[in-house]
């Protein structure tokens, strides 16, 4: 395409902190709407309010997780406009002087890394939940006053999938600071997008539209997708782009039109009375700094580094922070400099189940011992890898240990050579053609031949072993 | 500094207060006369003066991150010239 | 000697020397009510004849007894119409209580179930823009009792109360306290909580006494004072016990008079009684020397930038969606427009549609953020002046009370009046207005005190002593 693409993000993120921004309402809320609700959130008359201590903490630490300049004096403001979901008529943000700025995140896309600026991160309260029935709308205000960020990107994004991958790693690293829930589909995490496109040699940043409406990492992927290419086919035409706000429509895959009325809004922004402003020491700022958590990019480095996985193992690894905890804990335990035995249970069949249990691998209520241990007795061979990867999953869903089950369900492997030739030749005399196959020099034989045996004793028998005696005794016939 | 009809009209507008012409009329007029003795400000040098937004010299208040007790819905809508089961109604948005 | 003629203090002997109960003190004051009330109308919403609330029976705990205390309309009271004396808000009874209404009743106040009319939304200085009809001034019924909480004061004024809350936010406690002559304190902002007054200018408002002598208000001060966590702008700072400064000694006491205050515009009969007053702080002690404000001619355009933008964006929230008067409406847009259009008053659409102006884009620098500039330099003048004085004396108000009407129509003239008492709100500094005389026609004149933040002390010091020295508050309206 002729065009340049350049995109900027803007996410809303949902703090999780106990209670609301500016009030002591919960942020755990059932379904009754107006239950959660107090004069503060609603905005009653005569109602003030105070700022959560707990919310400033979050922002500040996501603020340095992102590398931003933490202002020492910042205020809030009045962001000032008419909407029923807003019960003052105005929104509690930040204007002139955020909490932070100047940040960064460094992300990688089609295989190049990429720094992405963050312009600023600011604090702002939610505003409640609007249903349209027919002639009417419906108010709910349990989400209002629920504690925002607002992280905007500089526009340093230049195709849908840069964009994708950007979202992707804010997401790892804000889940590691476990300062929000950060799901899109429960909309704790929401995304804008502004787009334009401009030539390559422009100065100029070409007319954006915005989009919104977009549900999951995905949908803004495609919706910038629709729009670049509704956009770049209007340029060719020699038409111009309408500076406008558009919806994605998930259903028809594409952008539509909002068709608003007025032109740029005016928010009529001033400093909050009601709220003091906020000096952040320094001291405050370190602290904070000082317990962050190691963040995704440098676990991933150390355990390349360090354990020797690969780095697509190492990023599977770290995509949770309690999950690379634990998945840390069972390297580090591991007794052998080698750690790829227990990196391949974890990267294959823990993550397996923990996939099918709709859970991260270290909320299955496994001790990583116990996964040490499970890996140590396939390595010595008291049982096969099959068996384990059975006895795993009944490790998750009883309390027993590996040794119990594997002695309850009579799951040693059999490495009995003596046992296990009478079976092979069973194999070998119901299955003449394979052998006849192997014999002919089909290699695959074998290994069907040794499945047959693998079947017929439950998975228990030592496919090692059983490969080499089913390979000595055909050789020897 | 003089205002318009325009521009109150404008300023209705944002505050949405929906003005009648002779209304408009007469409080383009009285805003005019206001604004003119507000201009007095102009005539002052305040580039070096920090603004006073806020003017006690306290800063930094914050409350603690525990739960307190909520109103009902009951309690919440009892004043609702609108409402329908738990919610506020309101008549449609037609953007 | 009716009851409800007593200040707070005297009842309270009688009551602690079982010599009466407050329920006979609310049964006088219902009486009172119903006879002349009707001429006065400080209360807004009153109920049919012979439906007051007589067999209401207060608590009789605390130190206050269950002694009925009067509220301004603006104020939330729980379970209670608080309705700002505002079409915009008819019906509107608060689930929740203000924090001075909480305190007041921990101290065992009973809080009266009518409210005191007002300017609506505290708009205004007579108390002639409420949508219940003006309040009329007990010492001579043609005139306005001032405002904002001229029905606050003109109650107090003809015993219909006790004492009562008002509300400050550029002289509205204090200006109708002196066209009424009873006592009437802003205190320092931040002193007493905001939480449950229904925000008018939030940097500028502050909601304090009014009162029948300067030692009522000193307790009433002392019981609605202290930190409310409740609110982000209120001061963490002890509240000290306001009676014990009631000596009525000032020897040595240093008085600033500003030469701004004493120019063209001034009333001559206001300005020989307030310069008697001055006569007699000498005569008790004190010293007086000429100072200098020299902002005070910008305090008005400044407050008006403030205050209006502030309220703009304060009474955005009146719009019918969850409380209060909604209009019948196609859309959305057209509920707004219509609700507001019919439910404000002409001075409220005036103070929203100029504060929206001057915040609007564009306008802000020249405007809004010019005249925070201007603020500082207002209150710098008063941070030197308190270098080497104790408090500053000035008249509360240029004029005794004028006619209902006068300067309804003047909304810039009716601004004007305000000169005297708009910059202690600017500046965030307490002041009293105590009654220092009459004029010709024997309307009161009130005489301003104004001292340094958390100066309460200093002021009620002064007044009281002033107070005993004259005698001015024993001489009551004759209605």
């Amino acid at each position: 395409m002729k065009y340049q693409t350049v995109i900027g993000l803007e996410v809303h993120l949902q703090l999780n902190t106990r209670t609301k921004a500016f009030c002591g309402c919960s942020t755990d809320f059932g379904k009754t709407p107006n239950s959660n609700v107090c004069p503060v959130c609603l905005g009653l008359p005569g109602s003030l309010p105070v700022y959560n201590r707990q919310a400033l903490n979050f922002a500040i630490k996501l603020a340095l997780a992102f590398n931003c300049q933490i202002q020492e004096y910042t205020k809030f403001d009045r962001k000032n406009y008419f909407y029923p979901d807003l019960p003052k008529n105005y929104q509690i943000s930040q204007y002139d002087l955020p909490l932070s700025r100047n940040g960064r995140l460094d992300i990688f896309s089609e295989g190049q890394p990429k720094r992405i600026g963050i312009t600023r991160v600011h604090l702002e309260e939610d505003a409640g939940k609007l249903i349209h029935e027919g002639s009417e709308s419906l108010v709910d205000f349990n989400r209002t006053g629920i504690p925002l960020l607002e992280i905007v990107s500089e526009p340093d994004l230049n195709s849908p999938q840069e964009a994708f991958d950007y979202l992707t790693s804010l997401k790892n690293i804000i889940e590691y600071l476990d300062v929000s829930d950060c799901d899109m589909e429960k909309g704790s995490l929401r995304c804008d997008a502004n787009v334009s496109l401009r030539l390559p040699e422009a100065k100029e940043l070409g007319v954006k539209t915005e989009l919104k409406n977009m549900n999951s990492f995905k949908g803004v992927k495609d919706a910038l997708a629709f729009e670049v290419q509704r956009q770049s086919a209007i340029l060719e035409e020699g038409g111009t782009i309408t500076q406008e706000t558009r919806l994605w429509d998930a259903e028809s895959s594409k952008t539509i039109s909002m068709r608003t009325k007025e032109g740029a809004k005016d928010y009529r922004y001033f400093p909050d009375p009601d709220l003091t402003v906020f000096i952040i020491e320094r001291e405050t700022v370190s602290t904070i700094e000082k317990q962050l958590p190691e963040l995704p990019q440098r676990k991933i480095r150390r355990f390349v580094e360090n354990y020797g996985l690969t780095e697509y193992d190492a990023k599977i690894l770290a995509a949770s922070r309690k999950a690379a905890d634990f998945a840390e804990l069972c390297i580090r335990d591991f007794p052998q400099t080698d750690k790829k035995e227990i990196v391949n249970w974890l990267i294959g069949p823990l993550l397996s189940e923990a996939n099918q249990r709709k859970k991260h691998i270290d909320e299955l209520g496994l001790n990583h011992r116990e996964l040490i241990e499970l890996a140590l007795l396939v390595q010595k061979e008291e049982i096969s890898h099959l068996s384990a990867k059975t006895v795993l999953g009944q490790m998750l869903d009883t309390s027993k240990t590996a040794g119990e089950l594997i002695r309850e369900g009579n799951l040693g492997q059999i490495s009995d050579s003596a046992a296990l030739n009478g079976i092979i030749d069973t194999v070998i005399r119901e299955n003449l053609k394979s052998v006849n196959d192997f014999k002919a020099g089909k290699a695959n034989a074998l290994m069907y031949l040794v499945g047959q045996v693998m079947k017929k004793t439950a998975g228990k028998a030592n496919p090692k072993l059983v490969g080499e005696l089913i390979g000595r005794k055909l050789s020897d016939a | 500094m003089s205002i318009d009809k325009e521009t109150v009209r404008h300023v209705a507008h944002l505050a949405r207060i929906e003005l009648q012409p002779e209304e408009l009329e007469k409080i383009s007029g009285e805003l005019h006369e206001i604004l003119g003795f507000i201009d007095k400000l102009s005539a002052l040098k305040v580039d070096e003066i920090k603004p006073a937004s806020h003017i006690l010299p306290i800063s930094n208040v914050l409350r603690e991150d525990e739960p307190k007790k909520s109103l009902t819905a009951e309690e919440a809508l009892e004043n609702a010239p609108g409402k329908k089961g738990n919610f506020f109604s309101v008549p449609k948005i037609i953007e | 000697m009716e009851l409800n003629s007593l200040t707070a203090h005297e009842v309270l002997k009688k009551i602690n020397a079982q010599e009466t109960s407050s329920k006979e003190v609310l049964a006088s004051l219902c009486g009172r009510i119903e006879k002349v009330d009707s001429l006065v109308n400080a209360y807004a919403r009153k109920p049919q004849e012979g439906t007051l609330p007589l067999n209401l029976a207060p608590e009789t705990g605390g130190i206050l007894k269950g002694l009925p205390i009067s509220v301004k309309d603006n104020i939330c009271t729980q379970g209670i119409l608080t309705e700002c004396c505002s079409k915009i808000l008819q019906g509107f009874k608060p689930p929740y209580e203000a924090t001075v209404i909480r305190k007041l009743k921990d101290a065992g106040a009973f809080i009266f179930p009518l409210k005191a009319n007002m300017d609506e939304f505290a708009f205004g200085s007579s108390t002639e823009n409420s949508y219940f009809g003006p309040t009329h001034n007990p010492w001579d019924l043609e005139r306005v009792p001032g405002g904002s909480s001229g029905g606050s004061a003109a109650a107090v004024a003809s015993n219909q109360a006790i004492w009562a809350l008002g509300s400050d936010t550029g002289g509205s406690i204090r200006q109708p306290a002196s066209f009424c002559g009873v006592v009437g304190l802003k205190p320092t902002y931040g002193l007493v909580s905001r939480y449950g007054l229904i925000a008018f200018a939030s940097s500028l408002d502050q909601i304090g006494p009014l009162t029948k002598d300067v030692q009522d208000a000193a307790v009433l001060t002392g019981i609605i004072a202290g930190y409310d966590p409740a609110d982000s702008t209120s001061v963490n700072r002890e509240v000290p016990n306001y009676t014990k400064s009631l000596t009525g000694e000032i020897k040595g006491l240093k008085i600033g008079i500003p030469r701004e205050y004493f120019v063209e515009g001034l009333d001559a009969e206001v300005r020989e009684v307030v310069e008697e007053a001055i006569a007699k702080f000498k005569e008790l002690g004190a010293t007086v020397a000429q100072v200098s404000l020299p902002h005070t001619e910008y305090a008005i355009p400044v407050y008006y930038i403030i205050a209006t933008a502030e309220a703009s964006s304060n009474l955005a929230r009146f719009d019918g969606v969850q409380y209060g008067y909604r209009a019948s409406s196609e859309n959305l847009i057209e509920m707004y427009k219509a609700t507001r259009a019919q439910g404000f008053g002409q001075e409220a659409k005036r103070r929203i549609l100029l504060g929206t102006f001057v915040l609007s884009h564009g306008y802000y620098d020249a405007y809004y953020l010019r005249a925070l500039k201007v603020r500082t330099l207002i209150k710098t003048d008063f941070d030197n002046v308190f270098k080497d004085f104790d408090c500053i004396v000035t008249p509360t108000s240029p004029t005794g009370a004028f006619k209902i009407g006068e300067r309804a129509t003047d909304p810039l003239k009716m601004y004007l009046s305000d000169i005297y008492t708009i910059s202690v709100n600017l500046a965030g500094i307490p002041a009293i207005s105590v009654p220092c005389g009459f004029t010709g026609k024997g309307l009161p004149v009130g005489l301003q005190i104004m001292a340094k933040p958390f100066g309460e002390e200093t002021l009620f010091k002064a007044a009281h002593a002033y107070e005993q020295n004259t005698g001015w508050h024993k001489i009551k309206a004759k209605i």
